[in-house]
């Protein structure tokens, strides 16, 4: 097994419990944080803080690169239009995101509890990532664009 | 506005906060990847098919976080208030959504913030500015 495999893991597995430990498997308590016209749980605020706190230094670090440590590119998005795919793709992951209380990271982890709500909702979100591919590539197979 | 005072976790917040940094950090620097779930999930879903291993194997990491956690901690039950039908609903809008932004809340708003990037700047207060005008719909709209 090469080392890029453990890292992986290892990777999502932390950050599967920097999730858990930060509260963010608990749809109630993401929708506590959306909710601003009603009792307002700021928790989700911290969260990015502490997060992005730590996220300036690597990225920093990684600007200066030109490969990554185990060997390989550096994958970053060039990415810098704001455009009307952004706008209304977010806008649509915000509704849903409000809906449910789910976003990806913590709909995945939660499968890992057995869940059989947020079972549902990754099998859904699934489909909507699917349809995207299947839109896609009705546009004339143009390249999908990397992630963020 | 008042504050949900029962809810509120500054604290494990913030330490989660940084362990989701540490992971982000661990991820760019060693294997190169921005730690961006939906457009680690959603690659899996592209044809044809290529680099799927590393995804997989990052997904499962995550997926086992809660046996982890629950060797060494009892773990919270979520609340999860919505029914069948909006989690349906919820799910393919989160889906489809985004894949189109081309990146979600770690994306966007970790990472992308993280690299102090406009257009992420941008998607995140639009999905945030969304979300909370649905939760504002959706409890406190009369009838």
């Amino acid at each position: 097994m090469n080392k890029h495999r453990i890292t992986e893991f290892l990777v999502g597995l932390l950050f599967g419990l920097g999730l858990i430990v930060s509260g963010m498997t608990d749809p109630g308590k993401v929708i506590g944080f959306l909710d601003v016209f009603g009792t307002w749980d700021p928790s989700l605020a911290f969260v990015m803080a502490g997060a992005i706190l730590v996220g300036l230094f690597a990225f920093a670090a990684a600007k200066k690169r030109t490969s990554a440590f185990l060997g390989g590119a550096l994958h970053l998005s060039q990415s810098r239009d704001i455009d009307s795919r952004l706008i209304a793709g977010s806008l649509v992951f915000g509704v849903g995101w409000g809906l449910a209380g789910f976003c990806p990271g913590p709909a995945f982890v939660s499968l890992g509890t057995g869940n059989q709500k947020a079972l549902a909702f990754v099998l859904a979100m699934l489909v909507g990532m699917a349809v995207y591919e299947a839109l896609e590539a009705r546009r004339g197979g143009r390249t999908a664009r990397e992630e963020a | 506005m008042s504050i949900d005072w029962i809810h509120f976790t500054p604290w494990a917040s913030l330490a989660g906060g940084v362990l989701l940094g540490l992971a982000v950090a661990a991820f760019i620097l060693l294997n190169g990847r921005v730690l961006g779930i939906s457009g680690i999930a959603g690659g899996l879903l592209r044809r044809p098919k290529r680099d799927a291993p590393w995804r997989i194997t990052f997904l499962l990491g995550l997926v086992c976080a809660p046996l982890v956690y629950a060797l060494v901690a009892s773990p919270t039950v979520p609340r999860i208030d919505a029914g069948w039908g909006t989690l349906a609903v919820a799910g393919v809008l989160v889906g489809l959504g985004t894949r189109y932004a081309a990146g979600c809340t770690s994306g966007h708003g970790v990472c992308g913030l993280s690299r102090l990037s406009p257009r992420s700047l941008a998607a995140t207060l639009t999905f945030m500015g969304a979300g909370v005008l649905t939760v504002a719909a959706v409890r406190h709209l009369p009838g």
